[in-house]
This record gives C-alpha cells, structure tokens and sequence, in this order.
C-alpha cells in the first residue's frame, strides 16, 4: 500500500460513502426489515450479523439496488453523481453506478459467476462493461488478479465449473474487485467452504480490503467471520437492527439480550 | 516508583465518574456492578499501574477505557489529535480512529488469524497507518530480535506458539507503532526473567518519549520497575444495592 | 407494400387452386401486423422488433421468419430469388422459391442482379446488391447476447441501455482459446453504432456486405418472434479489440471451377482418398463466372457435369 492511498482515505473519511435512513422492506403483512439507519465511511468494513430469517440479506438487497425499499432512503456517494438516493437514479445511471463503484459476492459464486466462460473472461469482463477494448491490456489484468487470489495461472482458460468450491469463490472476488470498486457488498462470502479455504480466503479479502481502501458490507451469521473482518457491526434481529458499535465491542460486551444469546452461542475450539 | 520527567502537561488520558455494570440478560437480567465515580488522569510519561485484587475490575477498568467494554456511565477523555476525545460517546469511527493513532492495546492474549506469519501480524498496525512495508519489516525485526524471538519462527502463524512466544508477538505488534496512550493487561504474564527485562526496557523508553501508559502487572519486579504511580480500582467499588 | 397490386393479383387468378389461400399466402391482417413490424424496425436500425409470428406450412427453423417477411413485402411484379448456403439449387431454396411462385404468381430468377427480393439463408450473394433491391434473412436466434445471458429482461435492458461490454466477452475467450477471434458465422455488429446486432449465421465474411448497403436487409425470426432490419446505407462495424481487429476468412486457394479468390468458398470432399476441392458457395456467381469463361483447375470435373444434369 502506499502513503497517498492511504492519506486519502483519511482525508475523504469525514464524508459518508453509504448513508441509509429509515430503510423499511415489507413483503405484504411480512416484514422484511424495518427502520434501518446507519452510515459508512470510506475503507470502512461494516458486518451484519444475526441469524437466518433476521432480515440480513433482504436488508443487503435494498442496499444494493436490487431491491427496492418500502420506505426510507438509501444514499451513496456515487463517483458520478455524488451523495444521492439511489433509488432515484434513472435504472440506466444506477446501472452504471453499479457497475463503476459497486461489487457483490454472492455466497454462491454459481450467483456470480458466468459459469460458460472462462475464469479470465469471467474476471476480465467488469472491464470491458466499463469500456475497456483491449484484449492484451485486459488478459494481463485478470491474470495480475488470479494471481492475486492464488489461483493456479495455468487453469486461468478453464470454466469456472471445473473449478473447487474455494477457488470459485476466489474468481469471484476477483472479479468483483478488478475494476477498484468503492464498495463491494458480500452476502456470506465464505458461507458454503470448508474451514481450511475459508481461513484462507478471509485472509486474502482481509488484506485486499485493507490494501485497497476499500469499504465493504459483509452478512454473515458466523461472528468469527464478523471479528475477524469487520470494524463495526450491526445485528439484526427479526427485521431490526437491536445493537451496533465497534466489532470488539459488540462480541465483548454485548448489551441487547439477542446480542448475548448470539455471542454466548458460539462455539469454542 | 518511577518519577516522571513530562509532569505539568495535560493528562492524555481523563476519566471522569466513570461505571461499569454488566446486565447479563439471559440469565433472568442480574446485574453485575463494577464500579462507579470513578476519577482518573494519566499525563504524559506517567505508566499508572492498577491495584486490587483480582475480580476487582482492573481489566474492566482498562477496557472501558479503551472502549471495548461500554460505560455504564461517565466519561472517558483521550488526547487524540491535539483535542480529547470522549470515548464513551465517540461514533464508532472516531474510536476506531483514535485506536488506530492514539491509543494502543496489549492484551494478555494474542489474537490470532489464520494463516498470517508472525512478521505479518507485527507489521500489521504500521501498514494500516500507511507506513512503508519495507520499513515496517526492518522495524519489525529488530523488535522481534530484542525480545528473543526464535528467526526461525517469523515466518510461522504465530497460532501454536508457546504461550511466551504468542505474548512476545503480541508485545512486538504493539511496541512497533509509538502510541501517545499505551494500556498494558498483564504483557508480561508468561515471560522469563531476560525478556520481562526486555518489556520493562521497552516500556521505559517510551515512557521517556513521553507516552502516558495504564498497565496491570502481577509481577512485583516488573510493577516496581515501571509504575509512577499506583492506582486502586477497589475504592471505587460498586455496592449491590447502588447497581440496581 | 404492394397491397394494389395484390388485390389485383387475388381477382385476376381467382379461380386457381392456389387462391384458397389469400396472395401471398398469409391473411391480409397478418400481413399489415408483420409490415407495420417492418416499419419500425427500419425506422430503429438493429432493433429487434417482437411479432405475431404465424404457423407456417415448414417447421421451424426452416426459414418460417423469412417467409413471413417474405410473404408480407411481396406482390406479383417482383422478381424473387432464394438461396441456401449460397445455393439456389439445394432442396429447402427450391421448396421456398416454388412456394411463392405458387402463392404469390411471381417471376423467380437464380441471377443476382435481376431479383427485386432475394431470401436467404446464411449467405449474401457475391454480385454487388443494388437500390430497390430487399435481402431477407431467416435467423434461427436474433439475440446476440443470449448465448452469455440466458434472461430477456436482462439482454432487453442491455440494448435499452447500451450495456455492450458482455458481447465482448465472447470475442474475449475467443483470443484467449485460439489466439485470434475465431468466430466464423453470426459476427455480432454494432448498426447505426447504436443497436447490437446478430446478422444471422452468415459468415463473418459477408459482414462487409452490411455495411452501407445499397439494398434494404431484413432479418426475421419465426420462432423466436421478432423482426429487424439494416435500412440502405447505414453504418455497420463488426466487434474487435483494439489489438485484434476484425478480419474476414482468407482462402489459399481459388475456385476450383471458376477460378473467382474473391469469394467466400466451400471446401467438399471428393472422395474418401482425401481429395477435395474448393468452390463458390455462391452457385449463381459461380456459373455466372463460367459463362463468362473463367475456368479453374478443375473445370471439367465429373461432379460439374451431374451438377448440369440435375439443373436441366
């Protein structure tokens, strides 16, 4: 990492990079999530934790564009726009934002993935839907970022289905990160791997996160997964957010009794 | 004790009525009190060291300062950038902030990840400060090689180290970065009588830098060797009947 | 497009078998719905238009979309011409060719420059297309993007708003399995440098041919229900990366009957020995050129002569 990269994280910190307020996500008489408002800065790593059914991926769907909120507002500073509800953005200029500034792993790279072509197209392609239209300049990106995920360079033209579930998941983080993204959104990256991958693999979005200033949104119900990734948490509890504050805090010495029971729940080895 | 050269300056550290109770919800909402009033300053080259016994609250004390535990009330001040920061009602990213530049933590247990090599964890806090990771390396080696730490373990994740070995990593990690504001719980709990030697020498030299440190140490050479001051947690103890 | 001359037509051979269909087959409603279609995918170059396409007497993927266009654009003073693969003599041009000589009392022609409509599959003739004249295509997916993304939502809202960085990234792994863009037939283009658009199998070879044509193309698909068109003069870029430009195929080889390297050739297998030869997938250009007396290596070839038989 260099010394301006990183000046500049500092310098932009005081201007909110997502800003959500009063989100709410009905689904009929169901609540999906309701009167969520939070704010993140740049290079932040924010956790949602909070059992299955808690609202976690409804909520990172309205976050991410995907879904559209019943109520509240969701507002980003967009590289294009600046600080706007995304929601308002005309659907070509929020695809486009999604596009420039956004990334998503998906807990099932089989989500994220194009599973017909190559891992190197699959990592290449972010590039040439923002313009790019050289084959060298893009063939020597995605295998700078293959070999940047530890991927083995020589099956970078083989289709991601004959890949392992770990090294799927690690060209998808490839090509979520490739075209520098302000804020990637990642629902359970590490949800489907075996113990070994998934310590190798939260090693690497740990590094990458930090190398690149990025800021990023991670669900997960696995709190060792949340200390070791995330700066702050939110745990979501039936739709609500009960409790949020800084990673070491919240697992240390949580205060809503649903935070308790979640922390207190888990297992030691 | 210690006479400190840097007296006169402004406290780097300002605890003001400070409490801690714990409400453990799932087991029918008790409450566990701490403590309460709590007053406490730490100026610059000052290491106050807790006192009382143990289950007293020391470690809550100093974790409550450091924001890891929440104040049940109160305030915690840390300079931070010239101007105090109150702890207990900073936004997470102020915290996050000070802890990052200001204010250091050494626990008595190392925090391990997976898969990172000692060296890498050492160097960890100077690169997310920006600094050179060439620097930050030679930085590291020389810290690793004053506390006795075996060359061939550098490479190693440090998660089946000895105890003694983890907690010189650990020391390492936070003597690498000068932090303003130093908490120290216990860093010396599993070391032999040349490498306590080494920490005391580490602490003293950034006492001397002027760095305001809290430390709890249960060894009496260690404590005598560093501490200006001693500070009783017990005194500000919480009754039963107050916590509720 | 010639709705007089059609009514003329109906009346005037009323008594024929063939008129217990109306002209040109297709009822008059279906025939106004599929021009209206016309209309507006001339007015939007490249844009797939959707269209109530109809059963017709051949399955699909037997050129029921060209038919369509064909039957909807047709009247009793055109001359048609049909091929396939370049060929006017192969089985499926002849059946289409006989049908609207049936259905719509029209002039058919082999030759190139006399027909006003020329249907094809996969091919563009070789003699220059002129103004006036209409290529219909039958095009078995007119999606380009469908190969990579499976949802119509998806690929509509694409082309709504000019998404193309995925069509690329078939070219993409072309390069990187073959070292060059191998793709040989339906070579996606950009029309009007605003639409993407599959120009049907037709070899990359033809691309060429689209671009600032003096004939109206029109593309139609039966099954897959839409309808568009590259009016006269438009532009129209194949897709490439800047360090791998677009490039038509190159024969070593020249036609083997009539002696043409200017156009696009078919390899056929002579015997089990391992002979082959090349000649013109265009069959009209090919014996146009033999007429002329241009004569290749293999002009006197048996297969020549079973060739002449058949067609007498």
């Amino acid at each position: 990492m260099t010394m301006t990269a990183h000046q500049e994280t500092i310098d932009q910190a005081d201007q909110p990079l997502l800003r959500v307020r009063n989100l709410s996500k009905h689904y009929g008489m169901i609540t999906g999530c309701r009167d969520v408002s939070f704010e993140m800065r740049p290079g932040e790593v924010l956790g949602i934790v909070g059992e299955s059914g808690s609202g976690k991926t409804t909520l990172l769907n309205c976050l991410s564009g995907r879904l559209p909120p019943s109520q509240g507002r969701v507002e980003f500073n967009a590289s294009r726009h600046g600080l706007v509800d995304i929601y308002d953005l005309s659907e070509p200029d929020r695809r486009r934002m999604q596009r420039e500034d956004w990334g998503f792993v998906h807990q099932n790279p089989r989500d994220g993935l194009r599973m017909r072509v190559s891992g190197g197209a699959n990592v290449a392609e972010p590039l040439m839907n923002l313009g790019r239209r050289h084959y060298g300049d893009m063939r020597q990106a995605s295998l700078d970022w293959l070999n940047r995920v530890e991927l083995d360079l020589s099956r970078i033209d083989d289709k991601p289905r004959t890949y392992s579930g770990g090294m799927q998941q690690r060209v998808q983080i490839a090509r979520n990160l490739i075209h520098a993204p302000r804020l990637v959104f990642m629902d359970e990256p590490t949800g489907g791997l075996d113990v070994s991958v998934q310590a190798r693999l939260l090693d690497l979005m740990r590094e990458l996160v930090r190398d690149l200033g990025l800021a990023a949104i991670l669900v997960t119900h696995d709190m060792a997964v949340a200390r070791l990734m995330a700066d702050r948490l939110m745990v979501m509890k039936s739709g609500a957010v009960v409790e949020t504050g800084l990673t070491d805090q919240v697992l240390d010495d949580p205060q809503h009794p649903y935070t308790q029971l979640l922390v207190s729940s888990v297992l030691q080895i | 004790m210690q006479q400190s050269k840097h007296n006169g300056q402004a406290p780097s550290i300002r605890v003001t009525n400070l409490k801690k109770q714990f409400t453990l919800h799932n087991q029918g909402s008790i409450e566990i009190p701490v403590f309460e009033s709590l007053n406490l300053e730490v100026a610059p080259g000052e290491c106050v060291v807790f006192v009382g016994d143990s289950g007293i609250g020391k470690s809550t004390l100093m974790r409550t300062i450091y924001g890891n535990y929440l104040a049940s009330g109160g305030c915690v001040e840390v300079q931070h950038d010239g101007a105090y920061v109150d702890i207990t009602k900073a936004s997470p990213h102020m915290v996050a902030a000070v802890r990052r530049r200001s204010m250091g933590y050494v626990s008595q247990f190392l925090r391990v990840i997976p898969r990172i090599s000692t060296i890498d964890l050492v160097i960890e806090p100077l690169l997310g400060n920006g600094v050179d990771p060439e620097e930050a390396k030679s930085r590291a080696v020389s810290l690793l090689r004053s506390l006795r730490l075996p060359e061939a373990l550098w490479s190693l994740p440090p998660a089946t180290f000895s105890g003694g070995e983890q907690q010189r990593v650990n020391i390492a990690r936070s003597f690498i970065r000068e932090y303003p504001v130093l908490l120290l719980d216990e860093p010396t709990a599993s070391l032999d009588a040349t490498n306590r030697e080494t920490v005391v020498a580490l602490i003293k030299a950034a006492l001397d830098k002027g760095a305001a440190m809290i430390g709890i140490f249960h060894d009496q050479d260690v404590r005598d060797a560093v501490a200006t001051r001693h500070f009783d947690v017990s005194s500000f103890k919480m009754d039963m009947e107050s916590a509720a | 497009m010639n709705a007089q001359a059609n009514d003329a037509a109906l009346t005037a051979t009323s008594n024929s078998p063939e008129r217990y269909y109306t002209y040109g087959y297709l009822d008059e409603q279906t025939k106004r719905m599929i021009r209206r279609a016309i209309l507006k995918a001339v007015a939007i170059p490249g844009y797939q238009v959707p269209f109530g396409s109809r059963e017709m007497p051949v399955p699909y993927g037997w050129g029921t979309g060209g038919i369509q266009l064909t039957a909807a654009i047709i009247g009793p003073d055109d001359v048609y011409k049909c091929i396939d693969q370049g060929a006017d003599d192969t089985t499926n041009a002849v059946s289409i060719r006989r049908f609207f000589a049936k259905v719509a009392d029209v002039a058919t022609t082999e030759d190139t420059a006399e027909a006003t409509i020329i249907q094809s599959r996969h091919r563009i003739p070789e003699h220059p297309l002129k103004d006036g004249q209409i290529m219909v295509f039958q095009v078995p997916q007119p999606e380009p993007l469908r190969g990579l993304e499976p949802r119509e939502m998806e690929t509509r809202a694409m082309h709504a708003y000019e998404e193309y960085g995925l069509q690329y990234v078939s070219l993409y792994e072309n390069v990187s399995a073959f070292g060059r863009i191998a793709a040989t037939a339906g070579y996606p283009v950009m029309v009007d440098e605003r639409y993407l658009m599959s120009p049907s199998p037709i070899p990359k070879f033809d691309n060429p041919k689209l671009h600032n044509s003096h004939a109206l193309m029109l593309f139609g698909a039966g099954r897959e229900k839409r309808i568009y068109a590259i009016p006269p003069h438009t532009t129209v870029r194949s897709l490439d990366f800047e360090d791998y430009p677009f490039e038509t195929q190159k024969w070593e080889e020249s036609c083997a009957l009539c002696a043409a390297d200017d156009s696009y050739l078919d390899e056929v297998v002579l015997d089990d020995q391992g002979q082959r030869m090349f000649v013109c997938s265009d069959s009209h250009y090919c014996s146009d050129r033999r007429a002329q007396g241009f004569r290749g290596p293999m002009a006197g070839h048996e297969l020549v002569d079973i060739d002449k038989g058949a067609g007498q």
